[in-house]
């Protein structure tokens, strides 16, 4: 495979990258003779301005969120808790910036390890109780926005502190800092997952977890951290959100966001059923939501109509996995070439 | 005593705690105003809940309740309010329409065996989306025979009375028992639920039922928004978010397994009822703020899925 032609192919062939690519280039391309202006991007002040580069941006919170949903879906779970965990996180850290003079640093590790601790809460219920995945996550779907407005008291915390500030709305490098954000937990998983032996966990835990218990895989262990690093992904999503409108809206931060980061992992083609996930996959299926999102807004659709589009991609992308349907189409195909 | 009845006592035992405690707290909750009120405040979530009994005993799951809830308020509101229809024949094509959307994901599930959770995830945006198209703002709905449905009501001794909507959740709940332990096609809910290759082995119809217990969740998701507009007299795009979770723990917390196959309907009245009454002893008491109820009704959630481990672990092979 040290062919890198052999190896692009593999990509497309093997993880079943093709459907996701082929949508998005699809998407891009209607931009493209639709609305030419989606790829104007200017230099302003050293930073980069455009609508691609505002896709990438708010795109960031759904790709966060879609690296930690990749691996508890590789585990055959899944994780229904991430867009309370954003609440919980964002409320924890305006409270914190607004209530004491910690350095921001400080601020950011105990919001990271919050997240941490409520995700390996999540796993502890799924691993030692042995609750299914969507039932254990909904309870703090469920209790967790109850908790960010504990933390809130209810209220809506503003507050101005620029470090916070900046860690959703500054630049570098002439891109938005969430950006650079994602590329290095993009980079730390894939290292992680692809140079280490715990991809090949997930994937073992996932594909028959019994069978690995017996090989003497860790099951139980990593799937508490996977659980724990989707928490993670999400409160580093929540600190994003927050920044981005410098306040702590518990009851909204992150609302039907778990959904979007499922949406994103299945269409970029990582099966629900667990046992093998793609991370790239992921990465493309986040911004293909985002792409269809920002090109609707674009073509003067109201935000509340979105969710069409959205669930016309889904239910396909779900057809497109299922074996039956394969078969259907396969058959139609066969009969056709058949007949002639 | 059947074991399988353990649950169902623990629900009762929690809603009455809950009520007297209520009670005793605060005066004037333990009347018969306040039950009747909680009826036919939670005759949505009651409603919807309903056809969430059958989904979850199927062994399935419907995401989809709330915006279908949502579309059907709006749908009826836009027909009567902007294009003079009667009520009557709104509500029928509502009803109709939330049926045939049920039936559709029932249908993808079965017949290419896609996850539930995910078709009815599509469906939830779907709905949701499809009710901002019918109408974007909360629309009245002024009409003779509304205000005549909304002022019918059952009289309850001197102060306290059934409204309409909480008879219809009644009404919805007496033939669900029917239909869950008394009829054939409720026989087959249970026998999928409980295993579904089982099932199909004995020559029982599967590929029949799985689209049909969808259907009966579209529809009692559908009769939910028309109790919406009744109690609220308008039709909204935007109600109904998170209700499916709400309807999901109220299952659970009336016992029924979520894997499918075992529980009881009157169960699910009972998760209602408890959910209803949090609510309820929150608006008495005045202080408690609202997010209470969510963290109150996580805790029973875990409770009582806690107590179905023990059972199911502890049950003899």
């Amino acid at each position: 495979m040290s062919d890198p032609l052999a190896k692009v192919k593999g990509w497309f062939t093997g993880g079943g990258l093709l459907w996701p690519v082929l949508s998005l280039a699809a998407l891009l391309a209607f931009n493209l003779v639709f609305q030419p202006s989606f790829f104007r991007v200017t230099v302003q002040d050293g930073h980069l301005y455009g609508t691609l580069v505002d896709v990438l941006n708010q795109g960031s919170k759904v790709m966060l969120l879609a690296l930690g949903m990749t691996l508890v879906i590789g585990t055959g779970g899944v994780d229904l808790s991430v867009g309370s965990v954003m609440a919980i996180t964002g409320a924890l850290a305006a409270l914190l910036v607004t209530t004491t003079a910690w350095p921001f640093v400080a601020v950011l590790a105990v919001c990271l390890l919050a997240g941490a601790a409520l995700g390996a809460w999540n796993g502890l219920l799924v691993t030692r109780l042995r609750i299914q995945p969507i039932i254990a996550t909904l309870i703090l779907m469920v209790v967790g926005r109850g908790i960010a407005m504990l933390i809130t008291g209810g209220q809506i915390v503003t507050f101005e502190q620029p470090a916070f500030v900046f860690f959703g709305n500054g630049h570098f490098l002439g891109l938005p800092f969430t950006i650079t954000i994602v590329a290095l937990v993009f980079a730390a998983t894939a290292l992680l997952t692809r140079r280490t032996a715990i991809g090949l966990f997930i994937e073992a835990a996932g594909d028959n977890e019994t069978a690995s218990r017996f090989c003497g895989a860790p099951v139980r262990l990593v799937k508490v951290l996977v659980y724990a690093f989707s928490g993670v992904c999400a409160a580093l999503a929540g600190l994003i959100a927050t920044a981005n409108i410098k306040a702590a809206d518990s009851s909204r931060v992150g609302e039907l966001m778990e959904l979007d980061a499922i949406f994103a992992v299945l269409v970029g083609g990582t099966a629900l059923t667990g046992g093998r996930f793609t991370l790239v996959g992921s990465i493309v299926g986040a911004l293909l939501i985002q792409t269809l999102t920002t090109t609707m807004y674009n073509l003067g659709m109201p935000p509340a109509i979105a969710p069409v589009p959205k669930a016309v991609v889904i239910l396909l992308a779900c057809l497109l996995q299922s074996p039956a349907f394969r078969a259907q189409i396969g058959g139609l195909f066969s009969r056709r070439t058949a007949a002639r | 005593m059947n074991r399988k009845l353990l649950p169902l006592l623990m629900t009762a035992g929690v809603l009455v705690a809950l009520f007297l405690a209520a009670s005793w707290m605060y005066p004037g909750f333990g009347t018969a105003r306040v039950i009747a009120n909680l009826f036919s405040d939670n005759a949505t979530l009651g409603v919807v809940a309903i056809g969430m009994t059958f989904v979850i005993l199927s062994g399935g799951i419907d995401l989809s309740v709330g915006s279908v809830v949502a579309l059907t308020t709006v749908l009826i509101a836009t027909l009567v309010g902007q294009h003079h229809w009667h009520p009557v024949a709104a509500i029928a094509l509502a009803l109709l329409l939330g049926t045939a959307f049920g039936w559709a994901q029932g249908g993808l599930i079965q017949r290419y065996e896609l996850p539930a959770f995910l078709v009815t995830l599509g469906g939830m945006f779907l709905a949701r989306g499809l009710a901002f198209v019918v109408n974007m703002e909360s629309v009245g709905i002024h009409h003779r025979f509304y205000t005549a449905a909304q002022e019918f009501a059952l009289p309850l001794g001197e102060k306290a009375a059934l409204s309409s909507t909480a008879m219809l959740f009644l009404a919805l709940f007496v033939l669900g028992l029917f239909v869950a332990h008394l009829t054939v096609f409720g026989r087959n809910i249970y026998a999928l639920g409980g295993s579904a290759d089982s099932a199909r082995l004995m020559g029982l119809p599967v590929a029949r039922t799985r689209p049909a217990v969808y259907a009966v969740s579209g529809f009692c998701s559908a009769l939910a928004g028309v109790g919406a507009t009744l109690y609220t007299g308008s039709g909204n795009p935007a109600m109904g978010v998170g209700l499916e979770l709400d309807a999901i723990a109220a299952v659970v917390i009336g016992g029924t397994l979520l894997t499918g196959g075992v529980g009881y309907l009157a169960g699910t009245l009972l998760g209602v009822l408890i959910f209803g009454t949090i609510q309820s002893a929150l608006i008495f008491d005045g202080r408690l703020n609202s997010w209470w109820l969510r963290i109150a009704i996580g805790t029973l959630l875990l409770a009582f899925i806690l107590l179905q481990r023990v059972l199911t672990r502890s049950r003899p092979r």
